[in-house]
């Protein structure tokens, strides 16, 4: 590992200002991802601005009927919030498999999206609940924050700061782990509410997307037959020693049909 | 009565150690003034090196040393050698390429070690190790061994790669039986490859001592006197009595760490061009990924010719190993002489002829790993027969019955070689089949069908060949060792034991089942008896561990030491009991006059050894003996594995419901570390099976080159297992009646889970049978999806 | 260099340490604490779980002065004097352990698991061992130890 220098702010506004001053600084949050990185010589920043000292970032609140989730709440606490598992239990659910234990224990919603590893979980929840993700600058619609692997739409000296999940319908997540990783190698979120669905596929392409053919025949008729006649367009899909883009097509649909029966219970 | 002895589950002496962290591997010592090693590897499978210039990483801070091939060949440093001759069809001699401590010319495979950057810190040989320039020119490369013939030559004096042609059996003979065959059975399989993965990295510290002249070598090892070996007789490190290999706890081998690596010869020499400072290594991970040898691949086709009535009547094979970019120390044996001599199997199939052609490639060296070329024979027989079962409609448990060597036919000498000393076959299929309710299955595949799952099941009759011997059989079959093994017990005047075995336990126990093993023969209790194994300078020259040869060999050089350590006893109780040796008998730990009840307890004998104030007169004092093994034979476990399997038909994943295991270990010392040996194996079985593949791309680029690629099993992904030892047949070659039990697991759970899924599905699926495999083979069966 | 305090097995320790220093390598080389292993660089194995303010974490994925103050506890603090930890001595019974590698990090992710789940289903354990990698046992044993570590938990709690 290179050396850097360590700051360890304790507001957001003296992190983002270290952000800003730093030559070439980077955030560190769980460290889940990035730690390992910088163990094998792949990053080389001058500094590093842990997050976890700033208690604002941290903890989960009800806010009309939806959640308010600090960037730097741990999976561990998502999956076992009390309130996350009344409010939205299929997000609880979705953070209970995210990694193992100890990588829950200290790995972030914000540090996971913020990362987009097009592998993750939670892409498919910020897609499908229709999460906003807020930052120290503005607020991002969910739909607009993922835009190419390892890409978001922050900005360089951006800091997220929550997620807003507003009040869900009925969701669940099914995902297919990689045998040896255990990341996502196909994750459907399959979110219905009033009528309205949404399916956002992470793991299978470079980047989290919605299904919207899946979407529209859910709307009109919110059962795993309604998949049945649908193919998945493996062109772009990732293909690796694991799973070929056909392979990742097909698990798109299974995964996708098993959510929707699990919803249906 | 012992009720720690042999026979009981007496809970492991090494244990306390390991839970509280006070275990002591070699990455836990230091030595004062230690310097850091850190390798420069090619990034490139196949290149030249034009030239190194070290003088960036030489004027780094702190930098000690930074050593080329150059250097290596200036000092003399011999090469890392290949300790089999394994000689081709045509009588010649295999073709082993230089392998040198640091690369010279050009590098072989990705990992191949071009230079060592030795710096006060690692940090700082890490930095360092950056600023080393070298001039590369790539050349083409080859990974896979199906196309290493006329591929890129990897050693530029040996013509298609091809390392040797070897045969074993009679060509003619089999010929001859396959054009009378009624039915031939064919497979064309894969024995994937397979990165060992002991969870503990090796690590190496050398240690020059200027005064003496000697070193000293800290090293995770299986088997620290062949380290001491072949360091200073081949790659001249330094004179073997001047080499003090230490091997302490060591975090599992599964085979890994019986081989000679570059790294370990290294810091041996930088310290001691260093004049005395001591030099230590540690790999991570990412590098024990592309410098541990690898295990199997091998590509290979077999025939099966049967009669009408479904009885063997010859087996023809065909197998190209890849022995990767250099021949690590015991690679030529694994696909021949552990690997042909093994196609038997259970069965008197009257006439074997197996070819093997072994290749260089630019990959990681490949050598043994648990099982080493029984496993290969094992999955290829045993797949084999289950496409004979399919292919004429038997069911393939009875047609394994059928060609069983029958009990009374022992010992019996098989087509390729070996003579299996015991063995009762139909007793093993028969305990597991009735564990697993064999009859039954149809039921409980309608249960699973009923919840959408394929549910298969699979036998695997496996046997395996441990304790490789005698000596001067496998001299004369290449070996440029013996394998005997070597025990000294020590009593102390208080009567305490010291027990040092050439062996080395790194997981298996061996400080429990041995001090069992001494404390039966001599009546002492377990408390009173330490085993010392790891350290060239407190135990007599061994051949260590690896083989599953430890107690069938090692054991039993223990107990000759302790039968002699028994009769220098009765001498001394006679004269002190005032009888004649003949009338003395020693039983629990007690030398009595037959007959009487005039005894001396074998403490007093011990005392009366070390003060011999009454003592006879033409005897030498103390109680100490040695003994060295040379085994008759090798030991023949075996038994019969089943497993049963459920499969996703919409996803492909294959679930391990069940495993029974039936072993026929022979005689056993503590059952409950054998059958947490075999656990173990079967995990490492049912990876090969379902999960784990080294891959290499077209480049020679390792694709699993961490956990994130490599699958290793984890315990969600295995069930409990049902593992029965039953009163076996004991071994003949020891006097212990033991037999091999580290390997079983890992040589019969492969066939059995893949034979499983066949079943499942109805055609063999290549190993590792992962989710898309299987899908696919559903797909073009084009059988219905299952609904959700 | 920075200096870094924190609490270790109940005994207040500080020492010198760099910024990019793992709190895997200021246990195993400042303290000597060499019970923690490294047996991965990816984060997977588990075999340098310890608990930092009474969550298991890996130690090679935490840099030392991330740690500054907390409570940390290795394997070396779960035996209270020569009486084992329940755990320990569930592993020594139940042969949960071969070549003892991967064993202080079992001990410690099943402490964690035993603290949430104090009677966990044979496939709670499976799952929650997830993170730590052993290549002896096949598992059998060491989900057999803790199932039979939380028998004895619940009994004594």
């Amino acid at each position: 590992m290179y050396d850097f220098n360590y700051h360890k702010p304790s507001s957001v506004a003296e992190a983002a200002q270290l952000l800003s001053q730093l030559e070439d600084a980077k955030l560190l949050a769980g460290g889940h991802t990035f730690v390992p990185t910088l163990k094998q010589r792949l990053a080389q920043p001058s500094d590093l601005i842990d997050l976890n000292g700033i208690a604002e970032l941290r903890g989960i609140r009800e806010e009309g009927g939806g959640l308010v989730i600090g960037a730097m709440t741990r999976h561990g606490e998502i999956a076992f919030s009390d309130v996350v598992k009344r409010a939205n239990p299929a997000l609880a659910a979705l953070a209970e498999h995210v990694g193992d234990p100890q990588v829950r224990n200290r790995g972030t919603i914000g540090g996971s999206i913020s990362n987009n590893d097009p592998a993750a979980d939670y892409p498919g929840a910020i897609l499908s609940l229709k999460a906003t993700v807020v930052t120290n600058s503005r607020e991002i619609p969910g739909d607009d924050f993922f835009t190419a692997m390892f890409e978001t739409a922050l900005e360089e000296d951006e800091i997220v700061t929550a997620i807003k999940f507003p009040k869900p319908g009925r969701a669940a997540y099914m995902k297919f782990p990689n045998p040896a990783s255990r990341y996502a190698m196909v994750g459907s979120m399959v979110h219905e509410q009033n009528g309205e669905v949404r399916v956002a596929i992470t793991g299978a392409a470079p980047c989290p997307f919605r299904w919207t053919e899946a979407e529209q025949a859910l709307g009109s008729n919110f059962s795993p037959d309604a998949l049945e006649s649908l193919t998945v367009d493996a062109t772009d899909l990732n293909s690796d020693i694991h799973g070929s883009a056909a392979y990742r097509a097909h698990l798109i649909k299974v995964m996708t049909k098993r959510a929707v029966a699990k919803i249906l219970g | 009565m012992n009720d720690q002895g042999i026979g009981a589950r007496t809970l492991r002496v090494e244990d306390k150690r390991f839970i509280t962290g006070r275990g002591r591997y070699t990455d836990d010592i230091n030595q004062p003034g230690q310097a850091y090693a850190v390798f420069v590897r090619s990034p490139h499978a196949h290149a030249r090196i034009n030239g190194v210039d070290v003088q960036a990483a030489l004027d780094w801070p702190g930098v000690l040393a930074v050593l080329t091939g150059e250097d290596a060949a200036a000092d003399g440093l011999g090469n890392l050698p290949c300790g089999w001759m394994v000689r081709s069809k045509d009588g010649s001699d295999m073709k082993m390429g230089p392998h040198p401590v640091l690369a010279q010319g050009k590098a072989r495979y990705v990992g191949d070690p071009v230079a060592m950057v030795i710096a006060s810190t690692h940090e700082g040989a890490e930095a360092a190790a950056e600023m080393l320039q070298i001039d590369w020119e790539e050349l083409p490369a080859i990974a896979d061994v199906g196309e290493a013939h006329g591929g890129p030559v990897v050693h530029d004096d040996i013509p298609n790669n091809l390392i040797y042609d070897w045969e074993i059996g009679d060509r003619a003979q089999v010929d001859a039986a396959f054009g009378k065959a009624a039915q031939i059975a064919k497979v064309e399989i894969v024995n994937n490859r397979l990165i060992t993965n002991a969870m503990e990295p090796r690590a190496a510290i050398g240690a020059y001592e200027p005064g003496t002249g000697s070193s000293t070598l800290y090293l995770t090892s299986q088997n620290p006197h062949v380290h001491r070996l072949v360091m200073s007789a081949f790659v001249n490190v330094a004179p073997e009595h001047k080499l003090h290999v230490i091997a302490p706890d060591v975090g599992g081998g599964f085979g890994s760490k019986i081989f000679i690596y570059n790294e370990e010869c290294a810091v041996v020499w930088a310290s001691r061009r260093l004049n005395g400072v001591p030099v230590k290594w540690t790999s991570d991970r990412s590098e024990a990924f592309i410098t541990d040898a690898h295990g199997r691949d091998h590509i290979s086709k077999a025939e099966l010719a049967l009669d009408n009535d479904g009885n063997f009547l010859a087996l023809r094979v065909n197998t190209k190993a890849n022995l990767g970019a250099y021949m690590s120390t015991f690679s030529s044996c694994v696909p021949t002489y552990l690997y042909a001599t093994l196609l038997a199997g259970q069965y008197k199939t009257p006439s074997i002829y197996c070819d093997v052609q072994a290749y260089y490639t630019n990959t990681v060296p490949v050598d043994a790993n648990r099982g080493a070329g029984r496993p290969e024979a094992c999955y290829l027989i045993e797949t084999l027969v289950d496409q004979a079962a399919r292919d004429i409609g038997m069911d393939p448990a009875e047609l394994r019955r059928r060609n069983f060597i029958p009990k009374d036919a022992f010992p019996y000498r098989t087509p390729v070689a070996l003579i299996y000393d015991t063995g009762d076959y139909e007793k093993t299929l028969d305990e597991a089949l009735g564990l697993v309710d064999y009859a039954n299955f149809a039921q409980r595949r309608a249960s699973s069908e009923a919840q959408g799952k394929l549910r298969g099941i699979g036998v695997c009759c496996y046997i395996e060949a441990c304790g490789i011997a005698p000596s001067a059989v496998v001299g004369s079959l290449g070996a440029g060792v013996g394998l005997w093994e070597s025990a000294k017990v020590r009593f102390s005047h208080t009567g305490k034991l010291q027990v040092m075995t050439g062996t080395h336990t790194h997981g298996q126990g061996h400080e429990t089942t041995f001090a069992q093993l001494v404390s039966t023969k001599l009546g002492v209790p377990m408390d009173d008896i330490e085993v010392i194994h790891g350290d060239t300078e407190k135990t007599p020259v061994g051949m260590g561990t690896y083989g599953s040869r430890s107690l069938a060999v090692g054991g039993e050089a223990i107990a000759k030491s302790c039968d002699k350590l028994i009769e220098k006893g009765k001498k001394i109780a006679a004269h002190l009991l005032e009888a004649s040796e003949g009338d003395i008998e020693f039983k629990n730990g007690s030398f009595g006059v037959r007959g009487t009840d005039r005894a001396k307890s074998i403490g007093e004998i011990v005392f009366a050894a070390y003060v011999p104030h009454n003592y006879p007169a033409d005897l030498e004092p103390g109680m100490e003996e040695m003994a060295f093994f040379d085994p008759p034979n090798f030991t023949f476990p075996a038994g019969t594995y089943v497993c049963e399997v459920e499969i996703d038909q919409n996803t492909g994943i294959t679930t391990v419901e069940r495993l029974v295991a039936v072993d026929d270990f022979g005689n056993v010392v503590n059952p409950m570390i054998v059958e947490g040996q075999v656990h173990g194996g079967l995990v490492h079985g049912i990876g090969q099976a379902l999960y784990e593949h080294a891959v290499y791309d077209d480049t020679g680029q390792l694709v699993t080159g961490s956990y994130m690629d490599y699958c290793m099993p984890r315990a969600d992904n295995v069930p409990y297992f049902e593992v029965h030892t039953v009163a076996g047949t004991p071994c003949t070659s020891n006097s212990l009646g033991v037999k091999g039990c580290g390997e079983a697991g890992a040589i019969g759970a492969p066939a059995a889970v893949i034979n499983a899924i066949s079943n499942a599905i109805g055609t063999h699926v290549d190993m590792p049978a992962t989710p898309e495999k299987v899908w696919r083979v559903l797909q073009s069966r084009q059988m219905p999806l299952a609904a959700e | 260099m920075p200096t870094v305090s924190m609490t270790v097995n109940g005994k207040q320790v500080s020492g010198e340490v760099e910024n990019r220093t793992l709190l895997v390598e200021f246990l195993r080389n400042n303290l000597r604490l060499t019970g923690t292993h490294v047996g991965c660089d990816t984060s997977q194995c588990g075999c340098c779980v310890v608990h930092v303010n009474d969550d298991s974490v890996k130690a090679c994925t935490m840099l030392a002065v991330q740690a500054e103050g907390a409570k940390v506890v290795t394997i070396e603090g779960m035996a209270d004097g020569d009486t084992l930890h329940p755990i320990q001595e569930a592993f020594r019974q139940n042969h949960g352990l071969q070549c003892g590698f991967c064993t202080p990090g079992m001990i410690m992710s099943a402490a964690d698991l035993l603290k949430n789940n104090p009677d966990p289903s044979e496939k709670e354990v499976r799952v929650w061992l997830e993170g730590n990698i052993c290549r002896c046992t096949g598992y059998h044993n060491i989900v057999k130890s803790i199932l039979a570590a939380a028998k004895t938990m619940q009994a004594t709690a």
